[in-house]
C-alpha cells in the first residue's frame, strides 16, 4: 500500500517490534476490558455480573468433573486449532477446518465399520488415524490446490466446502450408513470397541487429548527446528523473500494446506473415537470455526493453541454448567467469546501500527522503488 | 409421479422459493454492498441473528410487525457498526472480527431472548395480495401474493440495482472496493464510504433477520437462521455482485429448501442433501472462474476486497 | 513559486527555489537522481507542503491543502503511477474526479464533452473504453483529458515518457506542444536530454535542492547540459583516494556474460534491449543511469527473478539463462537487492533467520531435515561481528535495526561463501555513513579476491570510486561503456541522458560492451 509511487512524509507503519511484554499486558488488559464490558451487558440484562462469573468458573474448573468436561472439549478445539494455525503461518487462511474434522471423521468411521471390522485395537486404531488424516488432508488440498493452480481465494473454498462436507455426512448418516437399530437418534452403528478410544480413569477424557499434546509438540519443533517449518514462517512473513531464495511455494502451499486438513480430520476421529463412538449428525458444535479462534489467539503458536484451546473450552464448559447453576442459557460462553476477541482485536492494533515520519532519504525521487512497506 | 410436475405444484414450489429466499436476500444483498466497498463481513450469520431476535422482540413489546422490523434494521447496523470500527477503523484482520461478530452475535442472541423462546409474536407479515397484480396467471401466485417483506425486497432489489451501476454515489462505492488509491487520489473518504457501507450492510441483513422471526418462522428460537447468514455470503460470488443476479441465486437457494421440503412429502426418494450441497459447489466454480484471466473481466470480484486501506497522510 | 523549501528530516530536498512559467510555455526540468525536481513537482501539485515559500497564480498567491484543491486552483499532475479505475471506462474515471452533487451519473453529457476535449488536443481518447483495454500511452493521455475536463490549466508531469513506446513518447511530444500554443502551461520532469532540447521553451537545470540555472534549447546544447547537471564537486572518496586505495586487480576470466539479452518490463514494455555485457573475476562493472532505464530489470535477469525473453545469460561459463533464482544462487551468485526490507529480508523474523535464508539447506547449518540451532547461532555471530552490525543480539527482530545494520546482516549473509558474481544495487541507499564505508570496503575486498561485481547504483561518486569499468544504461541499452578511472562526469551525464558519444572522444570504451 505504500508503494503507489506517491509521496508522502508521514505514514501508519508498523511497530518495529513490539516487545513480548508490552504485546503480553495489552492483551492482558483486552481481556480485562472485555470482561468488564461483558459484566456490563449482564448487568443490563439483569444478571449479577460476578455471582455469573463464579459460577462459570467454578463450573468449569472447580470441581473434577468440569475439569473433566473442559479437557474433552479441549481435545478437538487443540487438534483443529493447530491445523489452523500451521495454515494461518503461511498466510492460507483456512476456514473449512470445520469440513476437514468431518471428513476425518468420516473416513475414520469407515476404516472401523468395512475396512477393519474385525481389527485388533492396535491395528484399528491406527488405522482410524491414518484414514482421518488422509481424509481431512484431501480436503485441506482442494482449496490448496485451487489457491496454488488458479490463485482461487481459499476463504471462500474452504468455508464453501464446510458444507459440502456436513451435507455428506449429513447424507451417509441417514442413507447408507444408516444404523437399522437405532429408532430415535440417525447415526452410524458404533464403531467396535477395538477402535474405541481409551479414557483416563472414570472421565470422559480420552487418548485425544494427547494426540493433541503430541501434534502441538511435533508441530513447534516442526516449526522451530526443522527446514520445512523455516520454509513455512518465511513464505508467510514474506512471499517475495521466499521466492529470492529460490523456496518452491506452490508445492508448500500444497503440502501445508494438507496438513492443516489433516489435523482438523485427526479432531474429527477423535471425537468419533473417543466420544460418540459413531459418526452422527452435529458430530461438531462448531469446533472448526472456534479453532480459528484458537490459532489466531495463540499467535499461531502450537503452545499458544494449547493454552487457548483450554481456555476456551473451559468458557465453553462454564457456559454449558450455568445452565445447571442459575438457570442462565449456555449462550453467555460465546458472547463473552466474542467480546472478548473484540477487545484483543482492538488491542492488538495498538502493538500493531504507529504514526511516523517516513525516513529522510526515502524522498520523492524514489519514486520508482517501493518504499519500506508494511 | 404426476404431481411433482404438475404445473400446479411448480408454481408452488416457486412461490415457496420466493418466500424462503427472502431472507437470504436482504442478507445477501447486505454483504454486497459491504464487498463492493472492499470490507469483506463473515459475521453475517451473527448479524442476521441478533435482528432476528430484535425483530421478534421488537413486535411483542410493541405490538406492531412493522415496528420489530425497524427494531430488526437498527440491531443490523448496530452489530455491524462494531466490524466496521474493527476493521476500518482500527485495521484488524477482516477475518477474524467477522467470526468474532459470528460468535458474539449467536451467544448475544441466545442470551437475550431466552425469555421469549416459542413466544409467538402478536403480528407477523403475512401474505399480502396485491390488487390485481395477484391475479395474474403464474407469476401472480409466485411473486404477488407475497408478505410486505418480499415485496420491500423486490424493491430493494432494484434500488441497489440502479444505485450501484447508475449513480454517482455507486461509482464511487464500486471504485473504493476495486482502487481505493485512484478514488483516494480524488478527494473521496475511503474510510469513512466504508464503514457507511458496512454499516448499510448489516441494516439489510437485519431485514433478512426480521423477514425469518417475522415473516416465515415467527417467533424467536436460537440459532433460527440455521446458517442462511454464511448461505448469503455465499451467495454474493455466486451472484458476481450484482444485485439482480442475487435475487436469482437467493430464490434458488430459497427454492432449494422449499422444493425439499415438498418434494419429500411428495414421496420422491432423491437425496435432499446432494441438492443442497449444489449451490455450495456452484459458488466454488464460480470462484475460480472468476479469478481466471479469461473470464475475470466479467465476473470478478472487487479488486481490493479483504485488503485494509491504509489512507496515508499528508506531509 | 518563490523561495520553496522543503526538508525530509536531515535532507534538504528544496532549498529556497524560485520557479516561475508564464502561460503557454513548455518548461522542462532535468536534474540527476535527488536533484529535487520531484519534491518541487509535488509540492506544486498539492501533494505537499513547503516548510516555506510561497506560490502565486497569476498573481494571485495560492495554498493548497490537498491535490484536490490544487486541481480545483487548476493545477494538475500525471504522476508515473496513474491513478485510474481498472474496469471502469474513461468516462466514469473522470465522473469518479467530479465535484457535482447530482445523483445522476449524466455519462452521455460527459462523453460529449471527453470527446470533445480529446478532439481539441487531439488525444484519441474514447469515453467509453475500459481502462483495462487501453495500452500504457492510451492511459497517460486519460490522465490528461481527466484533468483537462477538471479545469487544469497548468499541467505537470514527472518523466511522462519513462513508460511509453517511441511513439507514443513522440505522440506525446505533439501534445504537450499542442497544449503549450493552446495557452496551457506544461512542466514536466525529464532526463531525457535530447526529447527536453526538442520540446521545451524554457529548462531550467536542478542540482542537490536548488536551481543552478534557466535557460532555452537555443542558448544550449547536450553538453552543457549534462555538465550542469552532473558536474560537481567530487565528494570526498573520490577525492581522498588514499582513504581506501582502488587496487589494480589483473581481471581474470568472464564470470557474467550477457549476450543480446531482451527482457520486458512490469508494464508489459521492453525494458532491456539487445544487452551485451561482460564482468570478469576481480572486476567491478558499475552501471549508471537514471532509475527506470532497465537496471532494475537488469539485476533481476541476472539473479533469476525475471525471465528474458531473449539472449543467453552465462555464468562462470555455463549457460543460466533462464534458470530459478534458487539454481543461480547455488552458482555462486550473491544479490543484494534494491529493496532490502521487500525482497532479501524478513523484517518480523530475528536476525538468526535472516542469515541462514541461503544455507539454510546445507550443512552445518541444516542436519538433515532440521536445523542446527548451535550451528545457526555460531554462523549469525560470525556474521554480525565480522560486518561490525550493531544489535543487542541475534534474537533480536531484523525490523528493530537500522538501515544500515540491516544492509550490513544482508551483504554479510550474501558474501558468505565466497561468491563469484555479486549483484548489488544500490548498495548504500538509505545507509549511513558507518555503514557504508563498511558495505564499500566488504565489496572492495571481495573484488581483490576475485569476485566479479555488477555495481548498480544511482550515486555517480559511488559508482566512480568502486568501479572498474562504468557502463551506462538508457532506454533499456547500454549506451557506452568507459574506464572509471579519469571518467568525465559530463560525458557520463550526456550518455545518461540518451545522448550517444562522438566515437572520436576520448572516453569512448572500446572493451567489449
Amino acid at each position: 500500500m505504500a508503494s503507489i509511487g506517491l509521496p508522502r512524509a508521514y505514514r501508519i507503519e508498523r511497530a518495529p517490534a513490539p516487545s513480548r511484554g508490552s504485546t503480553a499486558v495489552i492483551s492482558l488488559l483486552s481481556v480485562l476490558l472485555a470482561l468488564l464490558f461483558g459484566g456490563v451487558l449482564l448487568a443490563l440484562a439483569g444478571e449479577n455480573p460476578i455471582v455469573v462469573y463464579q459460577a462459570m468458573l467454578s463450573g468449569a474448573l472447580g470441581d473434577w468433573n468440569g475439569v473433566a468436561e473442559t479437557l474433552v472439549k479441549t481435545t478437538p478445539l487443540l487438534l483443529a486449532g493447530l491445523g489452523v494455525a500451521v495454515a494461518f503461518r503461511m498466510q492460507l487462511w483456512n476456514i473449512g477446518a470445520e469440513g476437514q474434522l468431518y471428513w476425518g471423521a468420516i473416513f475414520a468411521t469407515g476404516a472401523a465399520l468395512f475396512v477393519f471390522p474385525t481389527a485388533p485395537p492396535w491395528v484399528l486404531v491406527p488405522a482410524m488415524i491414518a484414514a482421518a488424516l488422509l481424509g481431512g488432508g484431501l480436503w485441506g488440498l482442494i482449496p490448496g490446490a485451487l489457491r496454488a493452480w488458479f490463485g482461487a481465494s481459499e476463504i471462500i473454498t474452504s468455508l464453501m466446502l464446510n458444507y459440502v462436507a456436513i451435507l455428506f455426512s449429513e447424507y451417509l448418516v441417514h442413507g447408507p450408513w444408516r444404523d437399522p437399530a437405532a429408532f430415535g437418534f440417525p447415526g452410524t452403528p458404533p464403531i467396535p470397541d477395538a477402535g474405541w478410544l481409551p479414557n483416563w480413569g472414570t472421565t470422559r477424557v480420552h487418548l485425544g487429548l494427547l494426540f493433541g499434546l503430541v501434534a502441538a509438540l511435533v508441530l513447534w519443533v516442526m516449526l522451530r527446528r526443522t527446514r520445512w517449518g523455516y520454509e513455512i514462517s518465511v513464505m508467510g512473513e514474506n512471499p517475495r523473500a521466499a521466492l529470492y531464495a529460490g523456496m518452491p511455494t506452490k508445492r508448500t502451499i500444497l503440502l501445508v494446506m494438507a496438513l492443516s486438513g489433516a489435523l482438523a480430520g485427526l479432531a474429527g476421529m477423535s471425537e468419533v473415537a473417543g466420544i460418540g463412538h459413531q459418526l452422527q449428525r452435529n458430530l461438531s458444535p462448531g469446533y472448526g470455526y472456534a479453532a480459528i479462534i484458537v490459532a489466531w489467539l495463540g499467535r499461531l503458536h502450537p503452545f499458544g493453541a494449547v493454552l487457548v484451546a483450554f481456555l476456551l473450552a473451559a468458557l465453553t464448559v462454564g457456559g454449558d454448567r450455568l445452565q445447571m447453576s442459575l438457570g442462565l442459557p449456555a449462550a453467555i460462553a460465546p458472547m463473552l467469546q466474542g467480546t472478548i476477541l473484540f477487545f484483543l482485536l482492538g488491542g492488538d492494533v495498538l502493538t500493531r501500527y504507529r504514526l511516523t515520519r517516513r525516513l529522510p532519504d526515502a524522498g520523492p525521487d524514489a519514486l520508482n522503488s517501493p518504499n519500506e512497506t508494511m | 409421479m404426476d404431481e411433482i410436475i404438475s404445473p400446479a405444484f411448480v408454481i408452488s414450489v416457486l412461490a415457496a422459493a420466493v418466500a424462503a429466499g427472502t431472507a437470504i436476500l436482504y442478507a445477501c444483498l447486505g454483504e454486497l454492498i459491504t464487498e463492493r466497498a472492499g470490507v469483506l463481513n463473515l459475521g453475517i450469520e451473527g448479524i442476521m441473528l441478533m435482528s432476528a431476535l430484535a425483530g421478534a422482540g421488537g413486535c411483542i413489546w410493541s405490538g406492531s410487525a412493522w415496528v420489530g422490523a425497524a427494531v430488526a434494521l437498527v440491531a443490523g447496523a448496530a452489530m455491524a457498526s462494531i466490524h466496521a470500527l474493527l476493521t476500518v477503523g482500527l485495521r484488524a484482520n477482516q477475518v477474524v472480527s467477522g467470526l468474532a461478530l459470528t460468535i458474539f452475535g449467536g451467544g448475544l442472541s441466545a442470551f437475550l431472548g431466552r425469555n421469549i423462546v416459542g413466544v409467538p409474536p402478536p403480528d407477523s407479515f403475512r401474505g399480502v395480495d396485491v390488487p390485481f397484480l395477484a391475479s395474474l396467471p403464474v407469476i401472480g401466485r409466485i411473486l404477488f401474493q407475497q408478505s410486505a417483506l418480499v415485496y420491500i425486497s423486490f424493491g430493494v432489489v432494484a434500488f441497489l440495482w440502479w444505485y450501484v451501476f447508475r449513480t454517482r454515489a455507486g461509482l464511487r462505492l464500486r471504485a473504493i472496493g476495486e482502487r481505493p488509491e485512484a478514488a483516494d487520489a480524488m478527494g473521496i473518504d475511503v474510510s469513512r464510504l466504508r464503514s457507511l457501507y458496512v454499516i448499510a450492510g448489516g441494516a439489510l441483513a437485519g431485514l433478512g433477520g426480521a423477514a425469518i422471526s417475522l415473516g416465515t418462522n415467527p417467533g424467536w428460537t436460537e440459532g433460527m437462521t440455521a446458517g442462511r447468514g454464511w448461505i448469503a455470503v455465499a451467495l454474493v460470488i455466486f451472484a458476481a455482485w450484482n444485485p439482480a443476479r442475487a435475487a436469482l441465486g437467493a430464490y434458488l437457494f430459497g427454492g432449494v429448501e422449499a422444493g425439499q421440503f415438498r418434494l419429500q412429502t411428495a414421496g420422491v426418494d432423491l437425496s435432499p442433501f446432494f441438492l443442497s450441497m449444489l449451490p455450495y459447489i456452484f459458488t466454488i466454480l464460480v470462484l475460480v472462474l472468476s479469478t481466471r484471466e479469461a473470464t475475470r473481466r466479467i465476473l470478478s470480484a472487487p479488486a481490493a476486497l479483504g485488503r485494509p486501506y491504509v489512507q496515508e497522510e499528508r506531509g | 513559486m518563490r523561495g520553496i523549501t522543503k526538508r525530509f528530516g536531515q535532507v534538504i530536498a528544496n532549498d529556497r527555489i524560485d520557479f516561475a512559467s508564464p502561460w503557454g510555455e513548455v518548461h522542462a526540468l532535468v536534474g540527476e537522481n535527488g536533484a529535487g525536481k520531484s519534491t518541487l513537482m509535488s509540492i506544486l501539485a498539492g501533494l505537499y507542503r513547503p516548510d516555506s515559500g510561497s506560490i502565486e497564480i497569476d498573481g494571485q498567491p495560492v495554498r493548497f491543502r490537498s491535490p484536490r484543491d490544487a486541481i480545483a486552483q487548476g493545477i494538475g499532475m500525471v504522476y508515473q503511477h496513474f491513478m485510474l479505475v481498472d474496469p471502469f471506462t474513461v468516462a466514469e474515471n473522470v465522473v469518479l474526479g467530479e465535484r457535482r452533487t447530482n445523483v445522476d451519473l449524466e455519462l452521455p453529457r460527459v462523453e460529449r464533452e471527453l470527446r470533445a476535449l480529446s478532439e481539441r488536443y487531439d488525444l484519441g481518447v474514447d469515453p467509453r473504453s475500459r481502462i483495462w483495454q487501453l495500452s500504457v500511452g492510451e492511459q497517460q493521455r486519460v490522465e490528461i483529458l481527466r484533468l483537462l475536463y477538471l479545469g487544469a490549466r497548468i499541467l505537470v508531469f514527472d518523466e511522462p515518457t519513462a513508460v511509453l513506446t517511441p511513439q507514443e513518447a513522440e505522440r506525446l511530444i505533439q501534445t504537450l506542444r499542442r497544449m503549450a500554443a493552446q495557452g496551457f502551461t506544461v512542466i514536466f520532469i525529464s532526463h531525457k536530454l535530447d526529447e527536453v532540447l526538442r520540446v521545451a521553451d524554457r529548462i531550467s537545470i536542478l542540482r542537490r535542492g536548488r536551481i543552478v540555472t534557466t535557460t532555452t534549447p537555443a542558448e544550449t546544447d547536450r553538453h552543457t547540459l549534462a555538465r550542469l547537471m552532473v558536474g560537481r564537486e567530487l565528494a570526498a572518496f573520490v577525492e581522498q583516494p588514499a582513504a581506501e586505495p582502488h587496487e589494480a586487480v589483473v581481471p581474470g576470466e568472464p564470470v557474467l556474460v550477457l549476450s543480446d539479452v531482451g527482457a520486458i518490463g512490469e508494464k508489459g514494455l521492453p525494458a532491456l534491449r539487445a544487452i551485451n555485457l561482460e564482468v570478469r573475476a576481480g572486476e567491478t562493472l558499475g552501471i549508471a543511469g537514471v532509475a527506470g532505464n532497465g537496471q532494475t530489470e537488469l539485476a533481476e535477469i541476472v539473479t533469476g527473478l525475471r525471465p528474458v525473453t531473449g539472449g543467453t545469460i552465462q555464468i562462470a561459463g555455463r549457460d543460466m539463462t533462464n534458470r530459478s533464482a534458487g539454481q543461480i544462487a547455488k552458482a555462486g551468485v550473491a544479490h543484494v537487492p534494491e529493496d532490502r526490507l521487500a525482497t532479501g529480508l524478513i523484517g518480523g523474523m530475528d536476525l538468526s533467520a535472516n542469515a541462514i535464508l541461503r544455507q539454510y539447506g546445507t550443512s552445518p547449518i541444516s542436519n538433515g531435515p532440521f536445523i542446527a540451532g548451535k550451528a545457526t547461532a555460531r554462523f549469525t555471530d560470525r556474521l554480525i561481528a565480522g560486518h561490525d552490525v550493531k544489535t543487542p543480539g541475534r534474537w533480536a527482530k531484523l525490523r528493530t535495526l537500522s538501515g544500515g545494520n540491516q544492509q550490513k546482516l544482508l551483504l554479510a549473509r550474501e558474501l558468505e561463501g565466497a561468491p563469484r558474481l555479486i549483484v548489488a544495487v544500490h548498495p548504500t541507499r538509505g545507509v549511513d555513513v558507518g555503514a557504508t564505508e563498511v558495505i564499500h570496503h566488504a565489496l572492495r575486498d571481495q573484488r581483490a579476491h576475485g569476485a566479479a561485481t555488477l555495481l548498480i547504483s544511482e550515486d555517480l561518486d559511488e559508482l566512480l570510486a568502486l568501479s572498474d569499468r562504468i557502463a551506462v544504461f538508457f532506454a533499456g541499452r547500454v549506451m557506452g561503456t568507459l574506464p572509471a578511472r579519469g571518467a568525465d562526469p559530463e560525458q557520463i551525464g550526456l550518455l545518461m541522458a540518451g545522448v550517444a558519444t562522438d566515437p572520436n572522444s576520448a572516453g569512448r570504451s572500446t572493451a567489449h560492451g
